[in-house]
């Protein structure tokens, strides 16, 4: 089971389609919970901007026990101490992932809003995002949705979909993290 | 796709920490991270890592640039990273000179740690492939420590290969530091005598009467200090092999008991009168040419031909320069482990000197340029001012200019006998530098009473 959640007030269309992309193309059930509280305790007054560590320890406590992974989908811009900004985080090959949808937006850049533009991007981060929560590492082909994307130009630039490779690893950890969740199988030997 | 490069990341915040680990995992690399710089050093002496993030400022203790400098003593090869939330010009060309790659300030673009994580692993990525062909060349050229890609040594090999089983005197020719003893020892390590004892004995290093003693032992009381009775080195070879090294250089006594030896495998220990027989092979070599030796009655004849029953000739360095890259990298391997210095590299510069270079010393001659150039490199890489020594010892041999006051005849005499002390006395090799037949250089020897 793939649990989504939003921290705070998030556009519930952009949710509903990353829940979607996410069933269809990783074949799971998903659950929706939440919503978590606004991530304010995540806020660096000196970058005004939100720690993704931070939210991605509390989102890891609010996970509720039947979901495998979950993604926290927010509005805040998101940080590393590191880095200017980050799009996501995840915890890799862990339980919780987390995407920003606050540089997603063409009105970000000071452009016209193309709200189909907005979703196709939701769609990549959702699962750029989740394939690091299953194992997955950055692939270095440039049109698969786990390549990396440093900038905007870059995430428009790469597909929508995970190549045939990280198509396979992703298919064979999803199976993996069902087993798993299903606990050792019994149904072997003959009555 | 996974890059397996491992890299640490030390800041005393555990979110820095963290989230930068998180970030660079979800590129693929293997990432720890180290609160503290005693951590970083604990885990760097147990750990090798490719690139180290190192934060500037840290508590008390140990601070960013002296935790670098720890690291770097232990792994002279490791990228450090340093990182600093205040940027200055002083922090950036201190942490620099000490040794930093690079210097970032955080927060930064995601693009520049992306590009800059990338470009160093590309250049380690290179460097261990580099590494790992060169390797692959050597052991595809190398034959029992000997390395070669030219012709002429590739025939040498099969040759050694063929008469290692025999039992045959076989005597090997090249100049000095061309690796006579090197090719004794493949030749008894691929042969039936593998597991029997390889004993080398320097005939020029030794005086005649101690030479023979060395070469035959003797008896107690045979002479002053001859306390007890010594077994000499071919008795100690029993089963296996004798190398005389330099046997051009024995006098005429000793050619004599040493015909006796491989005419009859039978021999007097000094001061002995009991006939001691062995079972051994006797490889000889010689930096001089036995044959004009024996032409100019120097050298017996009888225990010319008894030696020369296979001849192998090893051609000088300069005779295969195509082993030269070969043999440099294989020296610079072996050697920056030996003295235990990080030098992995020459540079194209340094190849192209060694290249040109005459080696009148041979492949021993290239072993010592390079650990010399080793010991004094500055970095890991050594360029061709490392090897600037050879330049001077190159324009003193070539760029010959004469004295101002000297008569025709002494500089021709210096000359010649120049020319004879770089072909280790070898008259036709001599003659043919020269431009000379060789009765001409024997007329010119005569004549100024130089003796050879």
């Amino acid at each position: 089971m793939l649990a989504l959640a939003a921290a705070g007030a998030v556009d519930g269309e952009a949710v509903g389609f990353a829940e979607a992309c996410l069933a269809s193309t990783l074949g799971v059930d998903t659950l929706r919970v939440g919503p978590f509280p606004d991530p304010w305790y995540a806020y660096d007054t000196a970058r005004g901007q939100y720690s993704s560590t931070l939210i991605l320890r509390d989102a890891l406590e609010r996970r509720p026990a039947n979901a495998a992974k979950l993604l926290v989908l927010t509005e805040r811009d998101l940080f590393i101490p590191m880095l200017s900004f980050v799009y996501g985080q995840a915890q890799l090959d862990g339980a919780v992932a987390l995407m920003s949808l606050a540089r997603l937006r063409q009105e970000y850049y000071g452009l016209p809003r193309n709200r189909a533009l907005f979703l196709w991007r939701v769609r990549k981060e959702a699962l750029h995002e989740i394939g690091h929560a299953y194992g997955l590492t950055h692939c270095s082909e440039p049109l698969c949705t786990l390549s990396l994307s440093t900038d905007i130009r870059q995430l428009d630039a790469k597909g929508g979909d995970f190549c045939a490779s990280c198509a396979i690893l992703l298919r064979d950890a999803v199976a993996a993290a069902q087993n798993a969740a299903r606990g050792p199988d019994r149904s072997g030997g003959v009555t | 796709m996974k890059k397996h490069w491992a890299i640490l990341v030390v800041d005393d915040e555990t979110v820095m920490c963290e989230s930068l680990a998180a970030w660079l995992a979800e590129d693929g690399y293997t990432v720890a991270t180290a609160a503290s710089g005693r951590e970083a050093i604990a885990l760097a002496a147990a750990n090798d890592y490719a690139i180290y993030f190192v934060d500037l400022k840290m508590p008390p203790g140990i601070d960013g640039l002296e935790t670098m400098m720890e690291i770097r003593s232990l792994h002279p090869e490791a990228s450090v990273i340093i990182m600093t939330a205040y940027a200055t010009v002083d922090t950036a060309i201190t942490a620099m000179k000490e040794g930093a790659q690079e210097y970032i300030v955080k927060p930064c673009n995601p693009e520049e740690i992306s590009l800059l994580v990338g470009r160093i692993i590309k250049v380690k990525t290179l460097q261990r492939e580099n590494l790992m062909l060169r390797q692959r060349l050597t052991k595809q050229y190398s034959f029992h420590d000997i390395i070669s890609k030219n012709p002429k040594m590739r025939e040498v090999f099969d040759l050694v290969r063929e008469v290692a089983s025999l039992r045959s005197t076989v005597l090997i020719q090249g100049e000095s530091g061309t690796g006579k003893e090197l090719v004794a020892r493949a030749i008894h390590f691929s042969g039936d005598r593998a597991g029997k004892p390889f004993v080398a004995v320097s005939c020029a290093a030794l005086a005649e009467s101690l030479l023979e003693s060395e070469m035959f032992g003797h008896e107690r009381g045979s002479f002053t200090g001859a306390t007890e009775r010594k077994r000499g080195r071919f008795e100690q070879a029993e089963g296996g092999t004798v190398f005389l090294d330099e046997i051009g250089d024995i006098s005429p006594k000793l050619q004599v008991d040493l015909l006796r030896v491989l005419q009859e495998r039978t021999f007097f220990r000094v001061g002995g009168n009991v006939e001691v027989r062995v079972d051994v092979r006797v490889i000889a070599a010689t930096r001089v040419n036995l044959q004009e030796e024996v032409a100019a009655g120097a050298f017996r004849d009888d225990l010319f031909y008894r030696l020369n029953v296979i001849n192998i000739r090893i051609p000088p360095l300069r005779e295969r320069r195509e082993d030269v890259p070969l043999l440099a990298h294989a020296f610079v391997e072996r050697l920056s482990r030996e003295i235990g210095k990080e030098v992995g590299e020459l540079s194209e510069g340094a190849l192209r000197l060694l290249m040109d270079y005459e080696w009148p010393g041979n492949v021993r001659e290239l072993e010592n340029a390079v650990e010399r150039a080793i010991v004094t490199a500055k970095t890991h890489v050594l360029t061709e001012d490392d090897f600037a020594f050879l330049r001077g010892a190159s324009a003193s041999a070539n760029g010959w200019t004469a004295p101002d006051s000297l008569p025709l005849e002494e500089v021709v005499r210096q000359v010649i006998l120049a020319t004879l002390r770089r072909t280790g006395g070898n008259v036709r090799e001599a003659a043919a530098v020269l431009g000379i037949d060789r009765s001409t250089l024997y007329d010119r020897l005569k004549k100024y009473g130089v003796d050879r």
